[in-house]
């Protein structure tokens, strides 16, 4: 397992590197050059993480297709390498979007003002890079780097190609992420240096048995160690999300920064986010996760609410998109803190859902912004007749945002909310109000919907707006594709999530609190009725 | 017949593919051939309807449950959800497959001249087909989840064809996107509901099934079935012997052995069942319904995640959940505020969605649920009452609007009341029973509607051509019946099937609605006296009392538009130049009277007149039984006929149409002030203007919820969110706060690198972006470089010295 050879995971993960370093080699004016270049590697990269899935082995719950080669010994860090059923699905959620992103750029005019095309398509690719890193890297210290490193390139593509407030967003953007980040460095490093390594699955199994001892005496008592490291970890990955009510720098740099920036903002850099929750804090921190899984789905369960209500009061597309993100990862938070398989699995797939979907929204903006030049729903109106494959594909994403049975999104949110409903730390009050979420989000999004498509074209700018390119309509139709494919066959993706996520959900059950098993009465000659409610128990 | 339930899964695929076809092809089709294959698809789908009923009968009722191929299940997550896609064939799904797709077919035809010029054409046949694939897929699902896609499905049809003419101008097209949102957002409320609902049951249950294969519904009528199934094999099995040998002796042990096997059709229905109850399946094999009568005898306490409930609670929770899902697909109080909105749409899709199918998939719903209904008798009184205060409300709303389609939404809404209340007082066959009806007398009725304005829309094109002031048109609402009058002579056609349709909706013997209204109103009667407790009897009483009202009301709001519409003088030049409409429109609406009048008889009551031996007793009723556990759970004679009820029903009937002729009739439509007679009148000025503002619901809506809502998410997106965290907290105390504290900490502590909070690292960034800015412009890539040196090297400094205690 241990080679230092090419494995194809790290071939996937350093591919799009690699191209970054070719595209160092074109010159500027060569822009047919770069563009394919860096289109290319994303492609291949893609493809790439197509081939890890297939090589993927779903019945398995540890860690596959590992590499790891010692970096700094003296101090238990590796480059350590490896996909199970939590990060695979992710990993080709980046090779899916990165691709559709660089394509969306290609005809943009955001580089007849602002130029410097060669560096814009590095910064892609090394984007791309580092987002597969965080989700492939199982050494701490690792992830770290990485975590940092998607920084980099998002900081410059809002601060070089953004609208008007560009550098306000990136700057904030920057500074959020990285105020999260200290805490969570500080508890990497104390991590680190209690077990000896920075290796994930080895600490996780010394947490198991005991070896490193987190003692948890309560949510925030005096030598609550796991408490105060879970919070170290869940503030950085709560910022990154955001949870409510750490979104305040979302809105900025949503709205800001250029069509494919946005699109990888949502689309992947936001589930490092929940992504984080899922790796390490329920593995490392169990005891501390089930304590706090209340309260954070409080925080979930408001800023579902929340964030739609806050999307419907918008007056600019671009910011009703970015507070929807609010609420659908509320959704995700939700499910993840069920603590039970169907939540967790439903939250996972959501993740990937909302890239989609929410990425699918961004591109939608975006074309509407080439045209128009404006973000202000009040301006649009009867796009539908203008541009009718536009209008139909904004209608089905539209839908598959609001979770309509039959696409993507309502089958994340449905097993999320049945995991909410059977969980043994949440249960019936918390779905109910998060269940009123899908009430409000078809309030905003058939509102966005209706402004933009809808209606008689009653401004004269509109009338003769350009009908979708093929670039662009190439950009739609994959995500048309999956989010059919998603809605009527979501089982495969399940599969590749469960042995692993069963797993987990077993390590973290143990610290559930619960009376004594009760098995239900019995009817006469029957087989003994299953307590439904005990997933997690083994 | 061999596996004639594998056809099932065609009937969503024919309308899909028509849908697809004229979705991107249609265009190009023309007129002519996007309407032809639209119309083919549909008319498939009722061959395949009529061959599933064949072949349903020749497997004596017993269901069938057929996985679609092609599809691998649906949501399964490890062994713990399995919710496959899979389709249910039984009497149920049949019955309603059988009148959708007709009347459905019949729309399609009426459409053909209706939607003729339009520019759209073939989307609009693209979204029927569409709509008829989801209705199907509500229909025909196996579980409560796949109902839930079809539900949805239909409601983003409706959207769609609410919302067809979104891009009229002068406002029009905002106002019926309005309605196409409204229409969708008070479904979504109802949809809040069914998720919860589906959530509950499935923790309950472990399952979202109805029923599993080879799981007996109803375990009654098969033991009897079975029963009469051994006398006529026995008898024929005689017979032959008879042929054979002439030995009597012998003949009884002979039918005893000459007992067929089992008979395999081929598709899992296997008659004589090898189970005659479900006795050999464990209860978590069971369906929902099967697993939920056993969880309440033996009274389990269901335990959910962390928490934990009797069966019976959990029972009537769920279906409170789904009343509210069925509130808002069925359009009842409180969520009925959307369907006389819909009526911007098409005039066809109002007719085929807002009133003979879509808008009955919550009827349908809760008839499937019957087993969980007829549990949970506190959920049963609130649907009763529901149903009943809905039928009252709507139509006595109708009988104070002007707008022909209006009249006829407020009658749709009060004639699902009728059902909704059925399904509160445990008569499932008799909600199914006028579901059937309905669907066909009001069908004819939009239809009706539709060819009178389509014939006053070209009335008025006509006036205006002949006078040459086309351009300074004023506006026209070819849809208020104050411009009609006297067109019983104009359009006879339609006049003749309007006039069935009113007696049919009227409840006037012998058309169709007499018989299923009567239904209703007996079991109601019934459930009053035989009622298991004080829920269902007090219930029985209100429904009887109150649809008794709106069934004088019905008739009165009808017979008033006859006068207004049909009879009188004509009141506006456009009426008398309205022209019959053209045949691809009449045809239908002549079938569709045909189908009014005798419909009824396909569950022509029992020990009426001996009527029942030539035609039946109760057909639908005991075709029914095969998927429904109650069609009169606690009415032991439901579905007898009551002479006395159905007199007065009859009565209070007539005497509404000879109100209304008496206000309405003989030229005294409108008085002379050009309003109702019934407003000018003080003693009837306040009650009818109360009706026409449509007890200013719309205003209540606006000024209690749609507008704090709004108010409420304008203060949380400008004030909260924006102005006080976004701006204030954010930028005046974080930032500033983190700057002041960095150049405190920066000053004493040198590079201000140390002091790894946000605000060094954030100086850090902007001072090395300034700087290279400034000294190395154009060099942008040194820019991620640096930073990247940057951030490792803060990391580095802070990871050292901690790594080397």
């Amino acid at each position: 397992m241990e080679s230092a050879g090419l494995s194809l995971l790290t071939t996937v993960l350093f591919l799009p590197l690699l191209g970054a370093l070719v595209l160092l080699f074109l010159r500027e004016e060569q822009a047919g050059h770069i563009k394919w270049t860096a289109f290319g590697f994303s492609m291949a990269t893609f493809f790439g993480t197509l081939l890890l899935w297939l090589a993927f082995d779903s019945s398995a719950s540890g860690l596959q297709m590992v590499q790891r080669v010692d970096w700094l010994p003296q101090y238990g860090i590796s480059y350590y390498v490896g996909v199970d059923g939590l990060s695979l699905l992710l990993v080709v959620l980046t090779g899916f979007i990165v691709p559709l992103a660089i394509l969306s750029s290609f005809r943009s005019q955001i580089f007849e003002e602002r130029g410097r095309i060669r560096l814009y398509y590095l910064f892609m690719l090394l984007l791309e890079w580092a987002m597969i890193g965080v989700f492939v890297a199982q050494d701490l210290f690792l992830f770290y780097i990485f975590w940092e490193v998607t920084l980099v390139p998002m900081y410059f593509l809002i601060g070089i190609w953004g609208a008007e407030e560009r550098i306000y967003a990136a700057v904030k953007f920057l500074l959020y992420t990285m105020a999260g980040s200290i805490l969570m460095l500080l508890a990497i490093l104390f991590l680190g240096s209690r077990g000896g390594s920075f290796a994930l699955p080895e600490l996780i199994a010394m947490v198991e048995s005991g070896a490193l001892e987190l003692p948890f005496t309560g949510l925030l008592g005096a030598g609550s160690v796991q408490s105060f490291l879970f919070l170290g970890f869940f503030i950085a990955f709560a910022i990154k999300v955001p949870i409510w009510p750490l979104h305040s720098w979302l809105p900025d740099a949503h709205v800001q920064a250029p069509t494919a920036g946005s699109v990888i903002l949502a689309g992947v850099l936001l589930k490092m986010g929940t992504y984080g929750l899922v790796r390490f804090n329920l593995p490392l921190f169990p005891e501390a996760s089930v304590a706090w899984a209340p309260a954070i789905a409080v925080l979930a369960v408001i800023g579902i609410l929340y964030g739609a209500w806050v999307s419907y009061a918008q007056t600019d597309v671009k910011k009703l998109v970015a507070y929807s993100s609010v609420s659908h990862l509320g959704f995700v938070v939700l499910g993840i803190f069920a603590l039970n398989a169907q939540g967790i699995e439903g939250g996972l797939l959501q993740m990937v859902n909302h890239g989609i979907s929410t990425g699918g929204l961004f591109l939608l903006v975006g074309m509407l912004y080439e045209r128009r030049h404006t973000k202000a729903l009040d301006a649009f109106g009867g796009i539908w007749k203008v541009m009718p494959f536009f209008g139909a594909a904004g209608l089905v994403v539209v839908l598959s945002s609001m979770g309509l049975p039959g696409l993507n999104g309502f089958v994340g949110e449905f097993t999320i909310l049945l995991g909410s409903m059977g969980s043994e730390v949440l249960g019936f009050f918390f779905t109910m109000f998060a269940a009123l979420g899908i009430i409000l989000a078809a309030v905003y999004m058939l509102y966005m919907f209706q402004k933009v498509f809808m209606g008689d074209v009653d401004k004269e700018e509109n009338r003769n707006l350009p009908r979708l390119h093929w670039q662009e309509i190439a950009v739609l139709v994959p995500i048309l594709l999956v989010i059919l494919l998603i809605g009527l066959q979501p089982g495969p993706f399940f599969d590749t999530m469960t042995a692993t996520v069963d797993n987990l959900v077993a390590d973290v059950g143990e610290f559930i609190p619960r009376g004594e098993e009760t098995v239900a009465a019995l009817p006469q000659g029957e087989s003994p009725v299953l307590v439904v409610g005990a997933q997690g128990t083994k | 017949m061999a596996g004639y339930a594998q056809l099932v899964p065609l009937i969503i695929l024919i309308p899909t593919l028509g849908a697809l076809l004229n979705y991107f092809w249609g265009a190009r089709l023309g007129e002519t051939w996007a309407s032809r294959f639209a119309i083919l698809a549909s008319a498939l789908t009722f061959v395949i309807a009529l061959s599933l009923y064949a072949g349903l009968n020749a497997a004596h009722g017993q269901a069938s449950v057929v996985d679609p191929p092609l599809l691998d299940g649906w949501i399964r997550i490890g062994e713990s959800v399995s919710i496959p896609w899979q389709m249910r064939v039984d009497t149920l799904s049949v019955t309603m497959m059988l009148f959708v797709s007709f009347v459905g077919t019949l729309i399609h035809i009426y459409a053909v001249g209706y939607m003729h010029g339009d520019p759209r054409y073939a989307r609009f046949f693209a979204y029927i087909n569409m709509f008829l694939a989801f209705m199907f897929v509500l229909v025909t699902g196996n579980n409560f989840l796949m109902m839930f896609v079809g539900w949805e499905g239909v409601g983003v049809c409706s959207f769609l064809l609410i919302g067809f003419w979104f891009d009229k101008p002068g406002g029009e097209g905002w106002r019926n996107s309005n309605a196409a949102k409204k229409a969708m957002i008070a479904n979504r409320i109802g949809d809040f509901g069914m998720i919860m609902g589906i959530l509950l049951m499935f923790w309950t249950f472990g399952t979202l099934d109805y029923y599993r294969p080879g799981e007996i519904p109803n375990v009654h009528i098969l033991e009897k079935a079975v029963h009469e199934y051994e006398l006529e094999h026995a008898a024929a099995a005689g017979e032959e012997q008879a042929g054979e040998s002439q030995d009597e002796d012998t003949h009884g042990s002979l039918i005893l052995t000459s007992l067929p096997a089992a008979e395999d059709k081929g598709d899992g229905a296997v008659f004589p069942p090898a189970h005659l109850d479900n006795e050999h399946m464990d209860t978590r094999a069971l369906g929902v319904f099967g697993q939920s009568e056993r969880l309440l005898a033996a009274g389990t306490e269901v335990h959910f995640g962390n928490f934990s409930l009797p069966i019976e609670t959990v029972l009537v929770l769920i279906t409170l959940f789904l009343q509210l899902g069925a509130a808002g697909k069925s359009a009842q109080i409180p969520l009925f505020v959307w369907l006389p909105d819909a009526m911007a749409g098409p005039t066809p899709v109002s007719a085929l969605i807002h009133a003979a199918t879509m808008v009955t998939a919550g009827v349908y719903m809760m008839v499937r649920s019957n087993v969980f209904f007829a549990n949970a008798p506190l959920t049963s009184f609130v649907v009763t009452v529901v149903g009943a205060l809905t039928a009252l409300l709507a139509g006595y709303i109708a009988m104070g609007q002007w707008d022909i389609k209006r009249v006829l939404a407020y009658s749709t809404i009060s004639q699902l009341g009728f059902m909704v209340a059925a399904v509160g007082v445990g008569a499932y066959g008799a909600a199914m029973f006028h579901m059937v009806t309905h669907a066909f007398f009001k069908a004819l009725l939009f239809l009706g509607s539709g060819s009178v304005i389509h014939g006053m829309e070209h009335g008025h094109h006509h006036v205006d051509h002949d006078h040459g002031h086309a351009h300074e048109e004023e506006p026209f609402d070819p849809q208020d019946m104050r411009h009609m009058g006297g067109l019983r002579r104009r359009m006879p056609i339609t006049w003749f099937t309007y006039l069935i349709g009113t007696l049919a909706l009227a409840g006037i013997i012998p058309f169709a609605g007499f018989w299923s209204k009567d239904e209703i109103l007996a079991d109601s009667w019934l459930a009053g006296l035989h009622g298991k407790d004080l829920y269902q009897q007090f219930g029985g009483y209100i429904a009887l009392a109150l649809l008794l009202l709106a069934a004088a009301f019905t008739a009165f709001y009808m017979w008033r538009q006859m006068e207004l519409v049909f009879y009188g003088r004509t009141r506006s030049p456009a009426a008398d130049h309205a022209p019959e409409s053209v045949a691809s429109m009449t045809v239908p609406l002549l079938v569709l009277a045909l189908f009014s009048v005798f419909i009824g008889f396909v569950n022509t009551p029992k020990a009426f007149l001996g009527l029942g031996d030539v035609l039946g007793n109760s057909s639908l009723t005991h075709f029914l039984e095969w998927s429904l556990a109650n069609v009169h759970p606690w009415l032991p004679e439901g579905g007898v006929f009551n002479p006395v009820i159905a007199i007065i029903a009859l009565a209070l009937g007539l005497s509404g149409i000879r109100l209304a002729r008496m206000i309405y009739g003989d030229g005294k439509a409108l008085s002379s002030g050009g309003g109702d007679p019934l407003a000018t009148r003080p003693s009837t000025g306040a009650i009818w203007r109360l009706a026409n503002a449509r007890l200013y619901l719309d205003e209540i809506n606006f000024r209690f919820f749609e507008n704090p809502f709004n108010r409420f998410g304008a203060f949380l997106a400008d004030e909260l969110d924006w102005k006080f965290w976004h701006d204030y907290v954010h930028n005046s105390v974080f930032l500033r706060g983190f700057n002041s504290l960095g150049e405190f900490l920066g000053r004493p502590v040198d590079l201000g690198l140390v002091d790894g909070t946000v605000n060094g690292v954030g100086r850090l960034t902007v001072w090395l972006s300034g700087r290279l800015r400034r000294v190395q412009s154009g060099y942008v890539r040194m820019y991620a470089i640096s930073l990247l040196l940057g951030v490792v090297f803060v990391i580095l400094l802070l990871l050292l010295p901690l790594l080397q205690t």
